[in-house]
């Protein structure tokens, strides 16, 4: 006779701690929120990309009337909209990851994501601001503006 | 592993810049003046790298992230995930064959 156990034996139950987690499914949530949103950012941003950069004349071109240019569609107001959401919660997800990983003291960690979430705050309201509230025709010289402004 | 940091460092350094492109993005709401002037320092040669740079990071990440998504949910992801890397190079490599050329002639091609 051996003294090790009949590995066909049934496993003894396990105790079951009380609470398996503490924070329900959130962490399931963000993990297919990341995959999800990451393919929807990779179409927003490839094509903003193209647009802005490899389009027309790329980076020279960018001025305050290219811009106006194209808020005044519609389409490229949802686009950076949705860009900016999508972007600002799938980055600032990815920074709490980080921080949970590597900052060890539970100090530290309080203090990074709290200045992670507060430039969350500002950056998407702020930019959900410019986006609603953006006039297209300020008082300014008129060669500055998108031709539109003056046509009419 | 080395993808495993590399998309990490990527995204950290995609995250930074977007905090700052929404700034420089928002002085539209201030004036056009001020918003020309700030948008033309992205135009210099230095700041032109940089934007290559980020391209460069953005691009492996979209790739190596949706190499990780079918590594998570294609049944055959994990067994192919090193093959998978190598496309994921393979269509960096394209990727910036087609912007930078372009992207550097806008930047040191003069007027």
């Amino acid at each position: 006779m051996t003294a090790i156990a009949d590995p066909k034996a049934p496993r003894p139950p396990r105790a079951r701690p009380s609470r398996l987690t503490t924070r329900g499914n959130t962490e399931l949530y963000g993990w297919v929120f990341m995959r999800a949103s990451g393919v929807v950012l990779l179409v927003l941003i490839f094509g903003h990309l193209f647009v802005n950069l490899w389009a027309g004349d790329g980076v020279k071109a960018i001025d305050f009337g290219f811009v106006a240019g194209k808020w005044a569609d519609p389409i490229w107001q949802v686009w950076d909209l949705l860009m900016l959401w999508l972007a600002m919660i799938h980055g600032t997800n990815g920074v709490r990851t980080i921080i949970n990983d590597y900052a060890e003291r539970d100090g530290t960690r309080l203090v990074l994501k709290s200045l992670l979430y507060l430039a969350f705050l500002v950056t998407v309201v702020l930019g959900t601001l410019v986006i609603f509230t953006f006039n297209p025709c300020p008082d300014a010289a008129p060669d500055l503006l998108p031709s539109f402004c003056t046509a009419r | 592993m080395w993808s495993w940091v590399a998309h990490r460092v990527t995204g950290v350094a995609i995250f930074f810049f977007l905090l700052v492109h929404v700034l420089d993005t928002s002085l539209v709401r201030v004036s056009p003046e001020s918003y020309n002037d700030v948008i033309g320092t992205y135009k210099n040669p230095i700041m032109g790298l940089g934007e290559a740079g980020l391209v460069a990071a953005i691009v492996f990440h979209a790739f190596n992230g949706i190499r990780i998504i079918l590594v998570d949910f294609w049944a055959k992801g994990p067994r192919y995930q090193r093959t998978m890397l190598w496309i994921v190079v393979g269509l960096f490599v394209l990727t910036m064959a087609g912007f930078l050329p372009r992207h550097l002639m806008h930047v040191f091609g003069g007027e």
